[in-house]
């Protein structure tokens, strides 16, 4: 695991540089194995379930099976890049990741766009009720993904629907098709989450802030593009980087969905891909899909940390 | 302007939102028009309906037998059979659901519990303790959050079958225990709400560190702590791949996997096609019962994560 500088970024990102906290000379500690009780803990486990699975993935995918003649016995051998070419010539995978790329870049600011809109409207003096929107939306979040899936499936089959008028004509779970009705899934279950974050921004800002503009007589929509907006970035990108890890993470609702459609393959997202090459088994491609998607995942959150906070620095 | 009777009807409302503030929302003043007003109750309530209808749809499902199900009106009640179908749920198979449902409540509450405990410790040490690496700690554990659970799965599966952990409960427990974000949010949240006058108070008076942990400063992070442990319980209650790659048993699954499971084969078996249905309407009253209850804290601790 890479600690550059900018890895700091998701830090700087949702919470201010802390140097005004540490000005003061903290008291001095008696006992300093206090300090290792507190840690020790948490630093244990991440070692076993985080350090060290990483590094394990990625010695195994530097493995390949060999073999002493056709039936001999198998013995796992260094073999260097070797299953990395293989990724990179798989076109399943790669298809894969395409669609979820599809996926994300439509998705994604349509349901972060959504969320922004119901904040500002729960956020702004149009609007009576707020306590039952606000829970009626964040409701689909208590809905764990597979069984938004099973939902959704049901109401999007011909013949069990409740909307039969329209799934009779359009049929949601088409290859065509398929992509966006999961994607409709995965909307509905997080819109209210990044809702409830920007919103909870929102509401952290003082209101005199808009004293001004209200006496320049700048409206709601003024207030909200100018004033709000600028202001909740910091939240905007934290739902955005979650999001974005979110969608190349897609596999319990497509996985779900392969009961009501035909359309999606065993290889339909990267981490199905993943689950199909392990129980083969070939597991040490699968540890170099593995490594490859947990890279990506990487490069593109900080992609756009970067790219949102220079925007910020800016304007 | 004409509003005098919307602003008392309005305001208060707006300042009730800001808890001890005493600030008036001036921004948010009642100046709006109809028009604007009708809009914005348009919008909301057409995107009400599209997220409560299938959860409507599917308490309306679940009170159906199977007849029923294709037969009359998916968006009201027929004969109504909500017990009947729980009774027979319950019942199939030795009571599989109950144990299912049993397994997440192990799985999610008791591991956000104990992640919930492990992060707030370690991120308090982070906010109130200087200490050699502490800087790269924090780095390593936000580049932990960075990586997706997902690509953990695989490499866990891999070294929990060298030691015969696979197909057990500790192979998706453990796991579950490592909040990463739970220890930035703990950060975050100590470093506002935890002073160091309090700490230094509570030396004098003779009181070791970690027992001014316990006693005092987990007291003040209480709602960082409900929302690190909801979002935990959440993150564990849906986790899929983990259960998917490491459970072979039937009695160890989580309750949405078994679900999922039942859902593969509704094909062959579609007297299933009710179990899952009910299954999953009583899966998720747990969660929103959860969520509703402990609400007024966990809002607090959500905004603390993602301002400034």
């Amino acid at each position: 695991m890479t600690t550059s500088p900018s890895i700091a970024g998701i830090a700087g990102a949702a919470a201010a540089p802390d140097a005004p906290v540490q000005k003061r000379k903290r008291p001095r500690v008696q006992n300093p194995w206090a300090i290792v009780a507190f840690v020790a803990p948490f630093a244990l486990v991440f070692t076993l379930f985080y350090v060290i699975p990483i590094g394990y993935a990625v010695w195994q995918s530097m493995l390949v099976v060999e073999r002493e003649g056709t039936f001999g016995e198998a013995r796992e051998v260094f073999g260097g890049f070797a299953q990395y070419a293989l990724v990179f010539q798989n076109t399943a995978f790669w298809s894969s990741v395409g669609r979820v790329f599809l996926f994300g870049i439509v998705q994604v600011p349509v349901m972060l766009g959504l969320a922004l809109l119901f904040a500002l409207l729960l956020d702004s003096p149009l609007l009576r009720g707020k306590k039952f929107f606000r829970l009626a939306f964040f409701v689909p979040y208590a809905v764990p993904g597979v069984i938004a899936a099973i939902m959704w499936g049901f109401l999007y089959s011909p013949n069990l629907s409740p909307f039969e008028a329209v799934t009779s004509q359009v049929d949601f779970l088409s290859s065509d098709l398929v992509l966006w009705s999961i994607a409709n899934v995965v909307t509905w279950v997080f819109v209210g989450y990044n809702m409830l974050i920007i919103y909870s921004t929102l509401l952290a800002i003082p209101g005199d802030i808009y004293e001004a503009a209200r006496l320049d007589g700048a409206g709601q929509a003024r207030i909200a593009w100018s004033i709000k907006i600028p202001l909740i970035r910091p939240a905007l990108v934290l739902t955005g980087v979650l999001s974005i890890i979110g969608t190349l993470q897609l596999l319990a609702e497509p996985q779900t969905f392969r009961s009501f459609s035909s359309a999606v393959t065993s290889t339909y997202t990267p981490n199905m891909t993943i689950y199909a090459t392990s129980s083969i088994p070939n597991v040490s491609l699968a540890a170099a899909f593995s490594v490859v998607l947990a890279l990506a995942t990487f490069v593109l959150s900080f992609t756009f940390l970067r790219i949102t906070r220079r925007k910020a620095a800016a304007s | 302007m004409t509003t005098t009777t919307t602003m008392t009807a309005v305001n208060p409302t707006a300042s009730r939102r800001r808890k001890g503030g005493g600030q008036d929302a001036v921004g948010r003043g009642p100046r709006e028009g109809v028009i604007p007003r009708t809009a914005a109750f348009l919008v909301m309530g057409v995107f009400t309906l599209y997220f409560l209808t299938p959860i409507w749809w599917l308490l309306i499902a679940s009170t159906k037998d199977r007849g029923d199900l294709f037969s009359t009106n998916p968006l009201w009640f027929a004969d109504f059979r909500f017990f009947e179908n729980v009774g027979a749920l319950v019942a199939y198979r030795d009571g599989v659901y109950l144990r299912w449902l049993l397994n997440s409540l192990l799985y999610a509450g008791v591991g956000a519990v104990v992640a919930t405990l492990l992060a707030s410790m370690c991120g308090y040490a982070l906010a109130k303790y200087r200490f050699p690496g502490r800087e790269t700690l924090f780095n390593v554990v936000l580049g932990g959050v960075l990586v997706p659970a997902t690509a953990l799965a695989l490499p866990l599966f891999l070294l929990f079958s060298q030691v015969q952990l696979t197909n057990t409960f500790w192979a998706v427990f453990l796991p579950s225990i490592v909040s990463p974000f739970g220890v930035y949010l703990s950060r975050v949240f100590a470093e506002a709400s935890v002073p160091d006058e309090l700490l230094e108070a509570s030396r004098l008076d003779g009181a070791g560190e970690v027992r001014t942990f316990f006693t005092v400063s987990i007291r003040l992070m209480f709602p960082a702590l409900v929302t690190v442990f909801l979002f935990q319980f959440v993150s564990i209650w849906n986790n899929f791949f983990l259960p998917l790659i490491m459970l072979r048993s039937e009695e160890l699954f989580p309750v949405t996997y078994g679900l999922y499971a039942w859902n593969s084969t509704i094909n062959q078996f579609p007297e299933l096609r009710t179990f899952v249905l009910v299954g999953s309407l009583l899966s998720i009253v747990p969660l929103i019962i959860t969520f509703l209850l402990l609400q007024r804290y966990w809002r607090t601790g959500l905004g603390t994560g993602a301002l400034k």
